[in-house]
């Protein structure tokens, strides 16, 4: 399943604002049909998620700082779904040490459905971890055929315990400015970031009221520290701007027209700056089919030379994008996933992976291996032999 | 002709004082040293005291003179603070005048901020000979001088302590002994005796004194909001309309008294429910303060095109809450009222409920109703908002540039009631369009007239005879 994302069908870019190093670009939807609803539930607590079995077992699970999860109202005739008081209720999940601050709360899988009221279908979700969990899983089970040179471990639990670090979005200099002076449009519903120009994270959400009771949740988002850096090292964004000459201006028609011409060049900016995700061929995996809508994440081709994003979407049968968030991996998290994509394609046969990789020697296979932190997949003796270089 | 060496550089310092004191103005009449929407209140105040240092230090007649145009209270405050600290800079010739103009600035600022002006004089330690007879000048005050006594109780104390003014009469008793004193003949003080003891007498004072004097004696809260009203000011008046109307008693707010920003800013603080059930009340109190400022300010305009800005950014700060919208909607309503024809066109398009249910909302897209403005052909453009245009960043300096190549005949200007801490000025547009500092609706006729002559480029020598005229016009006004 490899198709180019669409870039956003049915939604329009508006002209970007700038705060220091961010530029955050609105995206316009002018009518909502309304049937898909999102809300947020606050938590607030180190989360772990059992990804299979019951809460309670013991098995697989996702852990991490999870602010908040999203609920999703959705009708299938495409009626008016309906948010209901019960989303703001703090429920779901098992918690531990009641009353108290929380300080680690059970979900029971990334996507969990809810109880329907008011005709409205519901489900909660766990923003952005259900990507990055997808992320996560690749080719977690290890290697196929246990060869030589991988250990007892690599053999019984695969890759786990798998682990990427990730930086909120209040800890991005200035972004917390950036969005408090944000001016939210209209009829947004959602929105592209940016920082120094880089494109870091896409959030669209169905409806306009959504979107403006989630802007502030960005700040809860977690970014790759890809991102962290470029805030700390680019105070300025690049200064991008469209002219009108104002002496060739012959009559006020013909200035409309420049007018347009130059909302439509920063549109083209705009679309040129998204083009690392967009333009992008991107494997998608279906979640969840919700009858009229089907809940997909994705992950791009791991290149290290291109940027990569990993994401999740709902989509409509006709393509809209009725829901959408992305993370942008830094470098370092796509040197791993390239590892082990070409790893399993060689299944995970070491001569063969050397030659699809390019390295020159098995000793430098080892080397990046271990140096991408899957040492623990190799047997002790083959990294002691291995030449060691300061900061690696 | 060529001009010799020294005329030139005659002319260049001209050119600098000119647009150095433009600055300041500016400056003057947007800042209050608040937080504003993008900017910090600390901020402000750093670059706006830096800004009062250097003309200060540079221009020392100039400075003294912007008290004579109508800038807000907080700098006319400050330049009186730092033209009175530092006396002893002042030139001989110069000194009667500014002797004048702090005498009459002070007089004139509202009681508030003169006596705080006094209090801080005496906090900062400056004292000199005029201090200290300005101080005692402005104590001694017959007239009032029992009401500040009362009202302004520590404030008064310390200034008059500071500046070795008398106390005369009761004074002494008052100020030294206070509620020690037996009685007072003064029936102010008698009355700020008694209301100590009983609850009766707390309503012949001013009414932040007997607020917290109620307070004591457990009044509850609508028996004196009822009976304090005789004493309320009109400010007070507006302020406490919405608790007076809860505890059933009518507001009684004049509304031609108010200042067209205030009734904007008070429009603003109401829901939109109430706001719709109000229509005709607030429609009128904006008519009837516009009507005066009109003929206050005796101000005429012909067509009249004016872009207001009423993005999310004109909510201002939770210190100065929506106050670029006030003065938006203010400046609507003065400028529908001093024109023959106007057109207001704001960066959102308005709900049905009209101009009076105005919220901060969206982004500022000022081009597109710059150039539905510019194709109803004004002779006046205005545009009103805080110089951040982004829908898209930049455009909106564009068209008025375009603008103004296309309809020469149009007069533009941008007024801008945000000061930009890092630009020391109110953000431009554009370079091409003159942007002014803007604090309330009335000062709009002089904003233009002063526009007009940026605009001109008038000559140093002008504008000093302006400055003459309008400084003669302040002292006359002393009476």
């Amino acid at each position: 399943m490899s198709a180019a994302l669409t870039a956003l069908p049915g939604l329009r870019a508006g002209s970007p604002q700038v705060m220091g190093a961010f530029r955050i670009v609105p995206l316009l939807r002018e009518s909502a049909p309304g049937d898909l609803r999102i809300g947020k539930e606050a938590y607030d607590a180190y989360g772990m998620v059992r990804l299979d079995g019951l809460p309670e077992e013991t098995g697989l699970s996702y852990m991490s700082y999870v602010p908040h999860g999203l609920v999703i109202a959705h009708t299938q005739d495409g009626s008016e779904a309906t948010l209901g008081a019960s989303l703001f209720r703090r429920s779901g999940g098992t918690s531990l040490g009641r009353d108290k601050p929380r300080r680690v709360k059970l979900h029971h899988r990334m996507v969990k459905a809810r109880a329907a009221e008011d005709g409205s279908a519901r489900f909660r979700m766990l923003p952005l971890h259900l990507a990055m969990e997808g992320f996560l899983a690749l080719h977690f089970r290890g290697p196929d055929i246990l060869w030589q040179e991988y250990s007892e471990q690599a053999a019984r639990r695969g890759l786990d315990p798998r682990h990427e670090t990730s930086v909120r979005g209040t800890w991005l200099a200035g972004f917390e400015d950036a969005v408090r002076l944000f001016e939210i449009h209209e009829h947004q519903v959602g929105v592209l970031v940016f920082v120094a120009d880089a494109l870091a994270t896409v959030f669209v959400v169905s409806h306009p009221d959504d979107y403006r009771k989630l802007h502030l949740s960005l700040l809860e988002d977690f970014f790759g520290e890809l991102l962290y850096t470029y805030a700390l090292l680019y105070p300025e964004s690049p200064r991008a701007e469209s002219r009108i000459d104002p002496r060739a201006v012959t009559d006020l028609d013909h200035l409309a027209r420049e007018m347009d011409r130059v909302r439509t060049d920063f549109r083209h900016y705009t679309e040129l700056l998204a083009q690392g995700l967009f333009g992008r061929p991107a494997h998608t995996e279906t979640v969840r089919d919700l009858g009229a809508f089907t809940l997909q994440r994705f992950y791009p081709d791991f290149d290290p030379r291109e940027e990569c994003h990993i994401g999740e979407q709902i989509l409509r049968r006709d393509g809209t994008v009725e829901y959408m968030k992305t993370f942008r991996l830094s470098h370092a998290q796509v040197r791993r996933a390239y590892l082990l994509e070409k790893l399993a394609a060689a299944e995970w046969d070491l001569d063969r992976a050397m030659v699809l990789l390019g390295a020159a020697s098995k000793t430098e296979l080892l080397k990046r291996i271990a140096n991408a932190g899957f040492g623990y997949l190799l047997k002790p003796h083959l990294l002691r032999g291995l030449p060691v270089e300061p900061g690696s | 002709m060529t001009l010799s060496p020294i005329h030139a550089s005659r002319v260049r310092q001209d050119r600098v004082a000119q647009e150095d004191l433009l600055l300041f103005v500016n400056a003057c009449f947007a800042c209050t040293g608040q937080r504003e929407f993008y900017g910090d209140g600390h901020g402000q105040r750093v670059s706006l005291d830096f800004l009062h240092r250097y003309i200060l230090g540079n221009y020392r007649a100039l400075y003294a003179q912007v008290l004579a145009l109508g800038v807000n209270h907080m700098n006319q405050a400050l330049i009186v603070k730092n033209l009175l600290a530092t006396g002893r800079d002042t030139p001989a010739a110069h000194r009667a005048r500014e002797n004048a103009l702090v005498t009459r600035a002070l007089h004139t600022l509202p009681t508030h901020r003169a006596m705080h002006l006094l209090e801080d004089l005496a906090k900062r330690g400056v004292n000199n000979r005029r201090t200290r007879a300005l101080t005692q000048r402005y104590l001694a005050d017959a007239r009032s001088r029992d009401f500040r006594a009362v009202k302004y109780r520590r404030s008064f104390r310390r200034a008059a302590v500071h500046a070795h003014a008398p106390f005369t009469g009761e004074l002494g008793p008052f100020m030294l002994r206070g509620l020690k004193e037996r009685r007072f003949t003064t029936p102010l003080f008698e009355s700020f005796r008694q209301a100590h003891f009983a609850a009766s007498a707390i309503y012949d004072l001013p009414f932040t004194v007997a607020e917290g004097l109620a307070q004591k004696h457990g009044v509850r809260r609508e028996v004196f909001l009822e009976r304090i009203g005789p004493k309320l000011t009109h400010h007070e008046r507006l302020r406490l309309s919405g608790a007076r109307e809860a505890a059933g008693i009518a507001a009684d707010v004049d509304w031609s008294r108010q200042p067209l920003a205030r009734i904007a800013s008070y429009t603003l603080s109401l829901s939109l429910a109430e706001r719709d059930e109000r229509k005709v009340e607030l429609a009128g109190a904006f008519e009837a303060s516009a009507a005066r400022a009109i003929r206050r300010t005796a101000a005429r305009f012909g067509r009249v095109a004016c872009v207001l800005d009423r993005s999310f950014s004109s909510y201002g700060s939770s210190e100065k809450r929506q106050r670029p919208l006030a003065v938006a909607l203010a400046v609507a309503q003065f400028l529908r009222a001093a024109s023959d024809s106007f057109l207001g066109l704001w960066t959102h398009p308005l709900s049905p409920g009209g101009e009076l249910m105005v919220t901060p909302r969206g982004a500022t897209d000022l081009a597109t109703p710059i150039l539905a403005a510019l194709r109803h052909r004004p002779d006046l453009l205005v545009v009103v908002s805080d110089g951040f245009d982004n829908d898209p960043q930049g455009l909106a300096g564009q068209v008025l540039e375009a603008g103004a190549r296309l309809l020469p005949r149009c007069f533009m200007l941008h007024l801008n009631p945000v000061y930009d801490s890092e630009s020391f000025a109110p953000k431009a547009l554009s370079p091409a369009v003159p942007t002014l500092g803007l604090r309330d609706a009335e000062d709009v006729p002089t904003l233009v007239s002063i526009a007009r002559f940026a605009a001109e480029s008038g000559t140093m020598a002008e504008l000093s005879r302006e400055l003459d005229a309008r400084v003669r016009a302040f002292l006359d006004g002393a009476s």
